[in-house]
């Protein structure tokens, strides 16, 4: 029963993870940009809201509701200011510009809120504590299942957008040619900054969800950066769907990992991930080959 | 008045100049076929005047307005479309996809109904991922997508590359009609007696430059033929 009990709360987990990765996801989907800001940017998400939370004592998901314009907008005009001018020159600009921008938000963080801990789950009410005895060995969360549904409709509703709305063809078109996409009279630039927005927003529903879970601080989005990346790594660079399910599969990994011994939780994870790279990229006869 | 007018379009990649102060002219309704050996720069002028590629001088007027400056999509807003060399569909959108995509701000004659209407061969194939067409119905789904547009000026970059001669057949029988109903088309062919078959006027380029403009009907293949190559200089 611990083992089952170790899954569900890896799949609890990993909805979490999947959450932090799908903007990510996005982004290297449309863009082939790696956004090493993107912990970041979710973590900066999540101080908005926390801003919110203490101004107007609203709840946090209230308070992430009047944050979600403020963050579309910076996606959008980051996307014009920053992105832009770094994806003309190569692909590895834009990684260098997003770890630039990642040092510039921590800093920001740090200089404005101290380097203090902070968390969302006190103003969230009795969400964060309450649960369900299933069986003796097995309990479900109330915020575990909200992260679970939640991440279902939104990786859903992406899917829909991307397959039956018109500017989800044309973020697929941009995405696949985009010189050929301009050629049938759509706006790359104005696509890319849309995606850009997309994904600032869903990063900052992972702030959220991270302020709820657990604590944050300015240098919490680096770590968060890493998890999501191997989410999106897990389930195949570029698939959305993919990024679901690898993000399931890494946070089922640390729970198991976690159930070995509490020190394994994260090393798991990274097993797994390197499992993962070895067997999707012919590394097995890299390593073979090193061993030799 | 002529709806499309180039003036000594100059295009670079580099230092390599591709397009060497090309100036011509395109009224309305008419049909103009751009020839000329590889590398003779049919293919750059194309896409510089689709806006593709940015010209390094010169002007390309278009109904009136200067649009040497204008990105790609705001010239399809315009009316200007290219049906680009290789034909670049979108592999992961289906053949309906790739043509809704392109739907534009412009109203006209065409939609995906009145494309199926001249590419009936695409019907069946409507679901199907465009990675999975054979040449001749990826180059039907390449000139629907640009006629979604409803454009104005028709550009065709080599339609019948990599075809074989019964699908080239085909794709000019529906650009024949497309044509009598009174389109503006600018086309690139390799093959010279469809080009002098289809339009009414021919423009010969030889690195880069215009050496022979004339109408389609009056020239003879003989002189076409050494302009092509290069030939009357020596002459």
């Amino acid at each position: 029963m611990t083992v089952v009990n170790a899954v569900l709360q890896g799949v609890f987990l990993g909805a979490f993870y999947a959450v932090l990765a799908c903007g990510l996801s996005i982004m290297f989907g449309v863009m082939r940009i790696i956004n090493l800001a993107h912990g970041d940017l979710a973590v900066l998400g999540a101080y908005i809201t926390l801003v919110i939370v203490d101004r107007l004592g609203v709840s946090p998901f209230i308070a992430f509701l009047i944050a979600l314009p403020v963050m579309i907008a910076l996606g959008y005009v980051l996307h014009l200011t920053v992105l832009e001018r770094s994806l003309k020159s190569g692909i590895l600009t834009p990684l260098l510009a997003t770890f630039g921008l990642s040092i510039v938000i921590q800093n920001l963080l740090l200089i404005t809120f101290s380097p203090d801990v902070h968390s969302l789950g006190r103003s969230a009410g009795t969400l964060t504590t309450a649960s369900w005895q299933v069986t003796s060995g097995l309990s479900v969360s109330a915020l575990g299942i909200l992260v679970l549904v939640v991440a279902v409709l939104v990786f859903g509703a992406l899917q829909v957008f991307l397959s039956r709305t018109r500017l989800g063809w044309t973020m697929r078109a941009t995405a696949e040619d985009a010189d050929a996409a301009e050629l049938v009279g759509i706006d790359s630039r104005g696509t890319y900054a849309w995606a850009t927005a997309l994904a600032v927003a869903i990063a900052a529903l992972g702030g959220l969800f991270l302020g709820i879970r657990s604590v944050f601080d300015p240098v919490s989005g680096p770590t968060q950066l890493i998890f999501a990346f191997e989410a999106v790594v897990i389930g195949g660079m570029g698939s959305l769907r993919g990024t679901l399910v690898g993000g399931i599969a890494l946070g089922v990994a640390q729970t198991l990992g976690a159930q070995v011994n509490p020190e394994f939780a994260v090393i798991s994870g990274h097993l797994l991930f390197l499992v993962v790279l070895i067997a999707r990229f012919g590394g097995g006869r890299m390593v073979l080959r090193v061993a030799r | 008045m002529s709806l499309l007018h180039v003036e000594a379009l100059d295009c670079r990649y580099g230092l390599l100049q591709a397009v060497r102060g090309v100036s011509f002219e395109v009224a309305q309704g008419e049909t103009l076929a751009l020839i000329g050996a590889n590398g003779a720069g049919k293919t750059t002028l194309l896409r510089s005047l689709a806006g593709a590629h940015r010209p390094h001088g010169g002007r390309v007027v278009f109904d009136g307005a200067d649009i040497t400056t204008l990105p790609a999509h705001s010239r399809v807003e315009r009316g200007i479309a290219l049906v680009p060399e290789g034909r670049r569909l979108f592999p992961g959108l289906t053949v309906e996809e790739n043509l809704k995509v392109a739907t534009g701000r412009r109203r006209g004659r065409w939609n995906v109904k009145s494309v199926l209407e001249v590419f009936p061969l695409l019907r069946p194939r409507l679901q199907l991922l465009a990675a999975n067409l054979s040449g001749g119905e990826q180059q039907a789904v390449a000139i629907g997508r640009a006629l979604m547009s409803n454009p104005r000026l028709l550009m065709l970059d080599e339609v019948s590359l990599g075809l074989a001669p019964v699908v080239v057949d085909s794709v000019y029988r529906s650009l024949a009609g497309i044509i009598a109903e009174g389109a503006t088309v600018v086309l690139v062919e390799q093959d010279l007696t469809r080009a002098l078959k289809v339009a009414d006027r021919v423009v010969c380029m030889l690195e880069g430059r215009v050496v022979l403009e004339g109408d389609a009907k009056s020239l003879d293949r003989d002189t076409v033929v050494k302009a092509y190559f290069g030939l009357r200089r020596t002459a």
